[in-house]
């Protein structure tokens, strides 16, 4: 049985409604990160999980029980704040016992636990220590070690990291992966950052304005965006979008960019677009789809153009190159030396097999 | 050469103005602690010394005549009397008015305007309540009674414990005591494990100021008391007769009232001084 299920879950603030109608199932072990914009309602999804709001329509159900009235003290549910909550007034030692000593744990296994945990998370010589003597990064793992250190059916993360400088995010995101597969518990993490998710989910669950907007495996997300804002947020840098025109001749098709560049579009594609040709579309290309042509045959379903580089970000192992298709920016990443200086004009691939074609109106990928 | 000369002048300016304020801070200190040092003084003194002329600085020895004829008479009762009644009155308003404030600083109770309103009864004066009060105190019978005084002590010391005891509780995170609930506590536990560690200045700052607004009350003492519990501000005013002062027990008197404020500041003293100044940074 599931641990968790969201049932037709609504939660308004006032006149905002916050959370829209939203079904979800979590499986057991699995890391479930729930990522979307600021505003976009994962923040508040995640407490009423933990009971800390309360639900205006809608079933959560944990172990097929309805928990909808029960007090977040009965959920047996784990949670780690954004601001990590430590009591400025206790040590290590008795922040990451004090979930047990609420629940009147005997001592000595509050003594085996916390050690436990503090082992797991590097910190046994801190446990005598103030929160107010700790660094960042140890602070966070004393948080996620008061989680730990509780049996709980379900862990939640809220943004755990996003205090953390870019390095220390980079290690405890390793960390916290490392503990996901150690411990198996299931997790929901929940972060704004799409990096954090593709790195840390065996699934995301896309959110945009309190509906989900898609979720799955990050690579499929990824690869088989299903909107135009899925595919806008996850990948750094960010996807092109490129409004063009489908044109179709004799079987094969082609989409048409507003300064009259053609691309070429592979036949494995015209079934399914057949449609929509002669009518307006966005075509989206990632920068990592782009790629200098070197000389040599171009292979099909590749499409060619000579552009002027107007922009050049190197980041130490590649490089992205800016440039324009008409009035529309593009980026591409190329490899470090591809292009020396702004203003060289070189030859581009664009991989159309990876291209996707989107119906502007719905904004759904064709 | 000329180039040198600031950077050694700079610091001996500083240092000059430093004394300066030493010196004047002294002044005012000698200033102000001269009527308590005078007021003790008479308090050891023998009767010729208290009306020696010219005046002795300091008895010539230390004794305690003029207490153990307080307490020989009865009258130190009074300072018992005040000591029970400001501190259960202290206690009970403190109890609930911490509650009171959490309820409005966290569930929102009452609005905006409930607190405003808590906060307007203190702002009454005494005196335009306590005639009345004293035609209902007789009604009920509670005058010159403990539990009429520690009623009405604790009626005026509430809004002000809510009022403050609010400012403190906004002030704490709400995640730690989101955190807790999840951790597996009730809110009876959340507010004993959580909120008071985090108000404890707050706490210690708002109880003392309560305790002195008891203690210091003059008014309601002097219409609400007759002889069984008359409190020792009431009682000093006694002493101050029609032909004479009896300056020995108004000295002892005000000492006995004054020991326990002057220990409970100076004990409290780390506590209150962040605890104003805490309340004073929220504005």
């Amino acid at each position: 049985m599931a641990p968790l299920r969201l049932i037709g879950l609504h939660k308004y603030y006032g006149k905002v409604h916050a959370v829209r109608g939203i079904d979800l199932e979590i499986p057991q072990g699995e890391f479930t990160v729930v990522v979307g914009p600021s505003g976009c309602g994962k923040s508040t999804l995640l407490r009423t999980i933990a009971g800390l709001e309360e639900v205006d329509r809608g079933t959560i159900e944990i172990d097929g029980v309805p928990i909808n009235d029960m007090r977040p003290r009965d959920r047996n549910v784990a949670m780690v704040f954004q601001s990590y909550a430590l009591y400025p007034y206790l040590t290590v030692f008795e922040n990451i016992a004090f979930g047990l000593r609420a629940r009147k744990v005997k001592k000595s296994e509050i003594e085996a636990a916390v050690r436990g945990a503090a082992k797991t998370l590097g910190i046994n010589a801190l446990l005598d220590r103030y929160p107010r003597e700790l660094s960042g990064g140890q602070r966070q793992r004393v948080a996620i070690g008061r989680a730990i250190v509780r049996d709980a059916r379900l862990f939640l993360f809220d943004e755990p990291l996003s205090n953390l400088d870019a390095q220390l995010r980079d290690e405890m995101r390793g960390e916290i992966k490392r503990l996901h597969q150690r411990l198996g518990k299931t997790i929901i993490y929940v972060t704004h950052d799409q990096i954090e998710a593709m790195t840390l989910a065996d699934r995301i669950v896309l959110l945009k304005d309190g509906i989900i907007e898609q979720q799955g495996a990050p690579l499929d997300l990824f690869e088989r965006p299903a909107t135009r804002f899925v595919a806008g947020f996850l990948g750094s840098p960010a996807i092109n979008f490129i409004p063009a025109d489908l044109v179709g001749d004799n079987g094969s098709l082609t989409l048409r960019a507003h300064d009259g560049r053609r691309f070429d579009l592979p036949a494995s594609r015209v079934a399914r677009l057949a449609a929509w040709v002669g009518k307006p579309v966005i075509f989206g290309i990632r920068p990592e789809h782009v790629a200098l042509e070197r000389g040599g045959s171009v292979r099909p379903g590749f499409a060619v153009q000579e552009v002027v580089i107007d922009l050049v970000q190197p980041t130490g192992s590649r490089l992205f190159g800016t440039f324009m298709l008409g009035s529309q920016e593009v980026v591409a990443e190329l490899g470090a030396h591809d292009v020396s200086r702004p203003g060289e004009r070189v030859k581009l691939l664009f991989d159309m097999n990876r291209a996707i074609v989107i119906d502007p109106e719905t904004e759904r990928v064709l | 050469m000329s180039a040198h000369r600031p950077q050694w002048h700079a610091p001996r300016r500083r240092t000059w103005r430093l004394m300066a304020r030493y010196v004047a801070a002294i002044i005012l200190t000698l200033l102000f602690l001269f009527p308590v040092y005078w007021l003790f003084m008479i308090a050891f003194k023998t009767p010729e010394e208290i009306f020696h002329s010219p005046p002795v600085w300091y008895p010539a020895r230390i004794q305690f005549t003029n207490f153990a004829v307080l307490f020989k008479d009865g009258d130190a009762v009074t300072v018992g009397n005040s000591l029970f009644i400001a501190a259960c009155s202290t206690l009970i308003s403190m109890f609930f008015g911490t509650l009171g404030a959490y309820s409005l600083a966290r569930f929102r109770t009452g609005g905006e305007n409930l607190a405003v309103w808590i906060i307007s009864q203190r702002m009454i004066p005494p005196i335009a309540v306590v005639f009345p009060l004293f035609l209902l105190y007789v009604w009920f019978g509670w005058v010159d009674t403990y539990f009429g005084m520690i009623l009405l002590y604790t009626a005026f010391n509430l809004p002000y414990v809510i009022w403050m005891m609010r400012g403190y509780i906004e002030d704490v995170p709400i995640d730690l005591e989101q955190s807790a609930l999840v951790d597996g506590c009730t809110r009876w536990q959340v507010l004993l494990r959580v909120v008071f560690p985090m108000v404890r200045t707050g706490l210690f700052a708002t109880a003392v100021f309560s305790f002195v607004f008891a203690w210091n009350d003059f008014i309601f003492a002097l219409v609400m008391t007759r002889s069984a519990v008359t409190t020792y501000p009431v009682q000093v005013t006694h002493y101050f007769g029609a032909q004479s002062n009896f300056w020995a027990k108004i000295a002892a008197m005000s000492v006995l009232g004054t020991l326990p404020v002057l220990v409970a500041v100076a004990a409290l003293q780390k506590y209150l001084v962040r605890g104003i100044s805490l309340g004073a940074v929220k504005g």
